[in-house]
């Protein structure tokens, strides 16, 4: 983990004092509501429907677990006892008065927390691969660049007024857990054909209503470029992206009106001015980020999943989450564990302020007290010993956090919807636990191997439903609730966008529909190994348009 | 005259912004127009006053050359608070075309902008109506680490400061 000194402490600490003159300001009427507005964004504080939200940073999702003790507290004192992940691993609260906040922000910084640049048109929190440091397939930990990257994006001082918002993600693993592809930068380590170690930038993913697949600019970048090249990107995208329509001011916008070779070339021009100024990284300050995410002592005297034999023979529910839950680590002997957060009770994403506490005992009990958030909203503990895996299986088990569906079509993502959110057209929420509990329920049903469902209460895409495997997009339809399937998106490295399979649905089908899309490809994949999103791939929308469509006068009347 | 911040104090404007079609004075320091300094290059350089000129936002560095080294003053407008390219402008002019005289940053400006615009080369500040300018002073001592360089400042922090790896912790 990346530990603060003296000066991160004093930067954040100085932005606490200098919100609270902010909000002093406002309170006394110094600055109006208009000029207060950007102001707050900068600090992840959005007005929705029925209160102020904060956003929390959490940089690349990495917590300590006394860290998440502290979002427990902050849950309990300035919310109504919830914190909620969101997919760019950040923590919103939804119930904070604003003259409370500076107190909030000030009790961030103590434990090295922030709300810095969670919202409004600037460079967002860096967000990573959740298994980076312990994945078994991962080239490279790309934490230390993640926070060199934060570093220099926070308060920087050109880009704090962009067209738009602007995110960037970066992935070390062959796997892409972090959505690179759909992201205003994307970027994954990789080795040139000498053996040395750089980044290929991918840049203009991203979905909201206009989505669109990252297009790939630079295949090899030194190291030692990576402030430089993404400095020249940030001033090109400042300069000349559009401002004059919101919702064409993202730089996918930009990408795809130049087209990605027009857009490479103004990069690499700018570039070219400024890559031998004082942005370049050199060894010792490389050496020294990459000191904070060196490897904890890990246990030699461990046992291999021989230690677990018993149970995984004896308790099926165990077996079924190991399975489903449990990730190769890099290190022998340990594992990485994802505790699911959707259980369909809470809304995906939500966690109660003794679930947290209870969580991060689990983490310091049986791993190294850390603890990552994924884009998929839930939580990970990335260092667990083989022989401690049923332990905390049944610590998980008691917080309701052991289901047993991780990358599962109940494992979804969802935006606040109608319930929170001022833009949202649909409720997101109550479709998702209807899902979700028909789904958990059903021992067919449940056991549908890897399959994302993801679900959006407006075409804004906050819930990702373009990428999910079976996305649903809830839409407004003459003053009624109604939702659109889509099929065949993905976020990971085989990135894609899905398709529209028909027209919209009540509320009261939608969750008949996925499920006659989930049975209609258990009757038509090649065999168990097949994902549904191969065999979607490999049959096209129609079986499913059938399976949805044909009787729909029947069944949608009824 | 009106008042505005110059290198962090209040100063009277000793400058008078002159409109397209006015004549110009006999004498004294004028601000004139991006468009206005195009038309009339020759006119402006046999002018007896200091010359500042009101860039456009999304001005290119080749279009103003050299002109700028004839010039004391330049003024960069923010339409809107949010419009940010006045930003980057400031960086390249300071950076990259060597401009060495006042630059001014007039429109929707506000003290919480003052210290990302000094940051990227601005020394002068003409607020919004209705601000007070002397609360906006505070706003160029709220930070006092910079991470990353830029027009006031060459290198980033870690070449700055010994800052140390997990292990000296």
């Amino acid at each position: 983990m990346y530990r603060y000194d003296a000066l991160d402490k004093e930067i954040v600490l100085q932005r606490a004092a200098q919100f609270r003159d902010q909000v002093r300001r406002r309170l006394s009427g110094e600055i109006t509501e208009d000029e207060f507005k950007p102001l707050r964004l900068q600090n992840g504080l959005y007005m929705q429907l029925h209160s102020y939200m904060l956003r929390v940073a959490i940089p690349y999702g990495c917590l300590t677990s006394a860290q998440v003790r502290h979002l427990a507290h902050v849950a309990r004192k300035y919310d109504r006892g919830y914190a909620h992940f969101t997919t760019r691993q950040n923590v919103q609260y939804n119930w904070p008065k604003l003259h409370e906040v500076p107190d909030l922000l000030e009790g961030l910084a103590h434990v090295e927390m922030h709300a810095i640049q969670t919202s409004g048109n600037c460079v967002r929190n860096i967000s990573s691969d959740p298994f980076a440091g312990v994945a078994a397939d991962e080239l490279e930990d790309p934490r230390p660049y993640c926070e060199i990257l934060r570093q220099y994006s926070t308060f920087h001082p050109e880009f704090a007024n962009l067209p738009r918002k602007f995110k960037i993600a970066i992935t070390g693993a062959a796997d892409d857990r972090a959505a690179i592809a759909f992201h205003d930068i994307g970027i994954r380590l990789v080795e040139n054909l000498h053996g040395e170690r750089g980044f290929e930038i991918w840049v203009g993913g991203g979905q909201g209503r206009t989505p669109m697949v990252a297009e790939r600019i630079r295949e090899f970048l030194p190291k030692s470029e990576l402030l430089s090249y993404t400095e020249a990107i940030l001033r090109i995208y400042n300069r000349y992206g559009r401002r004059d329509n919101k919702y064409k001011a993202r730089i996918k916008i930009l990408v795809g009106s130049l087209g990605a070779d027009a857009f490479r070339d103004q990069v690499e021009a700018e570039w070219d001015l400024i890559r031998s100024e004082n942005l370049q990284l050199d060894d010792a300050e490389l050496a020294r980020m990459a000191t904070f995410f060196e490897p904890p002592a890990y246990d030699a005297e461990v046992s291999g999943v021989e230690a677990i034999e018993a149970p995984l023979l004896m308790d099926p529910d165990f077996r079924r989450w190991y399975d489903t839950n449990v990730f190769e680590h890099r290190q022998p002997g340990y594992a990485i564990v994802v505790a699911s957060l959707k259980n369909g009770e809470l809304p995906p994403g939500d966690a109660t302020a003794p679930q947290l506490d209870a969580f991060a005992d689990l983490a310091d009990q049986y791993a190294l007290g850390r603890v990552v958030v994924t884009h998929r909203q839930n939580l990970v503990i990335p260092d667990v010993r083989i022989q401690d895996l049923h332990a905390v299986w049944t610590g998980l088990k008691a917080l309701g956090w052991a289901v047993p569906n991780v990358n599962q079509l109940s494992d979804i993502i969802a935006c606040p919807g109608l319930d929170y959110c001022s833009l949202a057209n649909a409720r997101s929420i109550d479709v998702a636990q209807m899902i979700s509990q028909r789904f958990n329920n059903d021992p067919e049903l449940s056991a549908l191997g890897d399959l994302t469902l993801n679900i959006s209460g407006c075409i804004n895409a906050c819930g990702h439903h373009h990428v999910g495997h079976i996305g649903i997009l809830g839409i407004n339809k003459m003053g009624v609730e109604a939702y659109q399937l889509m099929l065949g998106g993905s976020s990971a490295t085989d990135a894609s966008l899905g398709k529209f399979l028909g027209r919209a649905l009540d509320k009261s089908q939608i969750v008949e529909a996925v499920e006659r899309v989930a049975r209609c490809y258990l009757q038509i994949r090649r065999d168990a190994d097949e994902r549904f999103l191969d065999t979607y791939r490999r049959v096209g929308p129609d079986p499913f348009k059938a399976a949805v469509y044909s009787d729909d006068t029947q069944w949608r009347a009824a | 005259m009106s008042q505005l911040i110059k290198n962090r104090a209040l100063v009277e404007d000793a400058w008078v912004a002159i409109d397209d079609d006015a004549a110009l004075p006999t004498e004294g320091a004028i601000i004139v127009s991006w468009a206005r300094w195009q038309a009339e290059r020759e006119t402006l350089h046999a002018y007896p006053g200091p010359i500042g000129v009101t860039l456009p936002n999304d001005v290119e560095l080749d279009a103003v050359g050299d002109d700028h080294r004839t010039w004391s003053l330049v003024s960069i407008e923010f339409p809107k608070f949010t419009d940010g390219r006045g930003y980057s402008l400031a960086r390249l002019l300071r950076g990259r075309a060597g401009y060495e005289g006042e630059l001014r940053a007039v429109g929707d400006i506000m003290r919480d902008q003052l210290y990302y615009l000094e940051r990227c080369g601005f020394d002068a500040f003409v607020l919004k109506a209705g601000k007070d300018p002397e609360d906006a002073l505070n706003a160029f001592t709220e930070f006092t680490v910079q991470y990353q360089p830029s027009s006031d400042e060459a290198l980033p922090l870690w070449r700055r400061h010994i800052r140390s790896g997990l292990n000296a912790h």
